[in-house]
């Protein structure tokens, strides 16, 4: 991310991170959570599971900021994150 | 379980398999699965509908509401957000057409300690039930009730209802329909409801949160959830997915708290007004019936 | 005004309408939650609920209409209050879709029907006996309903704790068929002592909510115990066709299957327990009235009066009409070689003892559109018609 000038509580910042996790089977490929992670960590995967549908996978994984969104957006309860205690990520 | 760049992929190669309790292996664990009755996962809304994520805000509501699951009851009705009791894991009661909002009243007359929810769709609120939507309001019953607006019947098919906008696209409505349509929330306002509030599932930590205020406020409490239907509603509007409806709310979406709702009908087009429109406080059915056999009789 | 605290139980001989003795019956039975809408002539049953409700500590709801106060009684059933509506014949019709949602689901509740003229608006205030065959038709799809007949206030009073029992115990709701007539009359109505009133409830489960299937019904037994909304047990039933665990099993056939057939088994099975008669003269009798309700009671003095011209006939009263007392009317056409049927009705519940006199007996009607009771000389032509004697004009 760009200042315009570096915080000052910039060292003090702890940005949380999370390890998604997909349910695959329960994935319905609705693409929302593609659409709205803010950090734009989802992908569409070419992997399909039983029902014919291709699930999200994470292509910047690194990045995720475990806000949480994808698991409340997602209509099928097919995702969620899980905070990762003491992992940063630098913004 | 597959580790692949930094993230975990819950899979499975089996084949999707029947037999209860084996879903955990085969579906992995959502942490919303307590509240869930998983032996009857996936459920049967369409990808891109948004009814998942009403229910995903709901069941977060309520464990940020720390109400005793034990008490709360969910009732709904008939259509596709009807079928929201038959997954959640707490007393539920999937009722007759336009029927749970009575059904509702006597359940929390009857033991005023539970915590009742009413969890519908406009078909079956507002247009056949409306009659006991806006009694309900009007009594102030203590029930707190969630309709999820799709501006269809979506469960047969996408026929017009009493919420589809003038010139909607539907089965019964071929050359768009031609009939004023009701405001849900004005409705609520003007029956008397104590709290309405409208969000798209779009803006789900809002509506989440909205839930919230809602399930703790006595009195009759209504949040209207304006949810994609791309199988019977979205698609005959040039909305083919779910994805396709958020990204209309995301354009036409505007937040105005404290809003007059009888300003904010939605029609094809045009601003679509969310908010918390109302927010008052009043004494409930029971807190009245209380207060006036107290006067009458004597102890 | 003041609270009571003996269980509601008013004790004691009053001279009672039998509206009112509707309600005290059902005070008396444990009936806690009334939801009711008014219409002539049940209102006298939604009036005194609203005034003794309170007075132990009930509840009592005006519903905007009749289909509303249905839903508001299955759901204080299901909250684990006993629960009853009184309507007449145009709520009737209103309540007949929910009232198959509270048989789908097994709901204990009571529904007071006090007949009155119809079709339609019809006359208001006065009697008929129109609605016997809707009480077992009146709801779409397959199922036996529990109806019962009183004659007179006392039997109302009776005949409703009654209904309350027979709903805990099979859990189903369960009509009583009284009409404008017994409904509005005022005579001796006795009240017990409350340990003199025999109350029953439905069972509770005595297993652990992990392991607890609402519909799931022993071997031998025809209902399951019953864990309402606030139990823990978190529940799950649906007017669909449902499976043990009370989901949906639409796409199984099987499902339909078991429960359908439990649901008419539970009653027609139980038939010994559940069918009520009364028989008076019958011992000797060559012909038979067979009636229910007011009409029953006005053939007294017909029959009376059939005795005098040397005419044997005695009276079946039938006080419950359904399940219909299949084996009671096919005894008693081994007896008598013809029956006559008075009901204020252009003939309902005649058809089915046609059926089961199977040709056995001659059965003879005696219709009224309704609006008052019958002309006892109508009754006592079809008597002598019956014995085979000279019909007088």
């Amino acid at each position: 991310m760009k200042y315009w000038r570096e915080p000052l509580d910039l060292k003090d910042i702890r940005v949380p991170h999370g390890e998604i996790h997909v349910l695959v089977e329960r994935c319905k490929g609705c693409g929302w959570c593609i659409e709205y992670c803010p950090r734009g960590v989802l992908e569409i995967s070419s992997e399909i599971n039983s029902k014919g549908y291709h699930p999200p996978m994470a292509v910047k994984a690194k990045a995720c900021v475990s806000c949480g969104l994808c698991e409340l957006l997602c209509p099928e309860f097919a995702i969620y994150v899980v905070e990762m205690e003491g992992e940063v990520v630098l913004l | 379980m597959l580790k692949m760049n930094g993230y975990r992929l819950d899979k499975t190669l089996e084949t999707h398999v029947e037999a209860e309790g084996l879903n955990e292996e085969v579906h992995g664990r959502h942490p919303m699965d307590d509240l869930l009755r998983t032996d009857r996962l996936p459920h049967i809304w369409c990808p891109g509908c948004g009814l998942g994520t009403a229910l995903t805000c709901f069941l977060s509501a309520l464990r940020k509401s720390d109400l005793n699951l034990d008490k709360v009851a969910v009732v709904s009705g008939i259509g596709c957000t009807g079928r929201v009791a038959g997954y959640v894991r707490l007393d539920s009661f999937h009722t007759t057409h336009g029927r749970a909002i009575p059904f509702a009243t006597g359940l929390k007359l009857a033991n005023p300690e539970l915590k009742v929810v009413v969890f519908s769709g406009d078909g079956d609120l507002v247009t056949i039930g409306g009659n006991h939507f806006i009694h309900a309001a009007r009594r102030n019953m203590d029930i707190t009730v969630i309709c999820v607006n799709n501006f269809n019947y979506g469960m047969t098919g996408g026929q017009a209802g009493a919420t589809t906008p003038i010139g909607g696209i539907t089965t019964t409505s071929p050359y768009g329909n031609y009939e004023y349509p009701f405001n849900v929330s004005a409705l609520a306002k003007a029956s008397g409801a104590i709290y309405v509030a409208r969000w798209t599932v779009l803006h789900a930590r809002r509506l989440a949160r909205s839930m919230t205020e809602a399930l703790l406020k006595p009195g009759f409490t209504l949040v209207e959830v304006i949810s994609p239907c791309p199988t019977g509603f979205g698609r005959r509007h040039k909305q083919r997915q779910g994805l396709d409806t958020l990204r209309y709310y995301h354009e036409h979406g505007v937040i105005r708290h404290g809003a007059d709702p009888h300003g904010t009908d939605i029609g094809l087009g045009g601003a679509l007004v969310e908010g918390k429109f109302v927010d008052v406080d009043k004494p409930t059915f029971l807190e009245q019936r209380a207060r006036r056999l107290e006067q009458v009789l004597s102890r | 005004m003041s609270r009571e605290d003996h269980n509601g139980v008013l004790s004691g001989e009053f001279f009672m309408q039998g509206d009112i003795a509707c309600a005290e019956g059902a005070i008396c039975a444990g009936c806690r939650f009334f939801g009711g809408y008014p219409i002539t002539p049940a209102t006298e049953v939604a009036q005194r609920m609203s005034e003794r409700l309170p007075l132990v500590d009930g509840v009592y709801i005006q519903m905007e209409d009749e289909l509303a106060s249905m839903n508001a009684v299955l759901g204080a059933s299901w909250a684990g209050v006993k629960a009853m509506t009184a309507t007449s014949g145009p709520g009737f019709s209103l309540m007949m879709e929910n009232l198959g949602l509270g048989i789908m689901m097994e709901t204990p509740c009571v529904l007071v029907n006090v007949q009155r003229g119809g079709p339609s608006t019809g006359l208001p205030t006065l009697v008929s006996q129109g609605d016997m065959m809707q009480a077992q038709w009146g709801s779409h799809g397959d199922y036996v309903i529990i109806a019962l007949a009183p004659s007179s206030p006392q039997e109302l009073f009776d005949l409703t704790i009654r209904a309350f029992n027979l709903a805990e115990i099979y859990r189903t709701p369960v009509l009583v068929m009284t009409d404008a007539e017994v409904g509005h009359m005022t005579e001796k109505v006795i009240i017990p002592p409350p340990d003199e009133i025999k109350t029953l409830s439905r069972r509770k489960p005595d297993v652990s909510p992990e392991e607890y299937q609402p519909y799931r019904v022993a071997p031998g037994e025809w209902v399951s115990p019953m864990a309402v909304a606030g139990d823990g047990y978190r529940i799950h039933t649906t007017g669909l066709t449902h499976d043990e665990r009370g989901y949906p099993a639409t796409g199984d056939d099987q499902a339909q299957w078991l429960l359908v057939q439990r649901l008419i088994d539970k009653i027609e099975k139980n038939k010994q327990d559940i069918v009520m008669v009364e028989e008076e003269g019958l011992d000797d009798a060559e012909v038979a009235i067979v009636s229910y309700g007011i009409a029953a009671r006005t053939a007294i003095w017909p029959i009376q009066m059939a005795r005098q011209e040397g005419i044997r006939v005695g009276l079946l009263r039938l006080v419950t009409v359904w399940p219909f007392p299949d084996e009671q009317i096919r005894e008693l056409v081994n007896q008598v070689k013809a029956i006559v049927v008075p009901e204020i009705n252009m003939g309902q519940i005649v058809h089915e003892v046609e059926r089961c006199a199977g040709g056995q007996a001659e059965v003879i009607l005696v219709p009224h559109p309704g609006g008052g009771i019958h002309d006892p000389q109508k009754v006592l032509n079809a008597i002598r018609k019956a014995a085979g004697r000279k019909v007088e004009d």
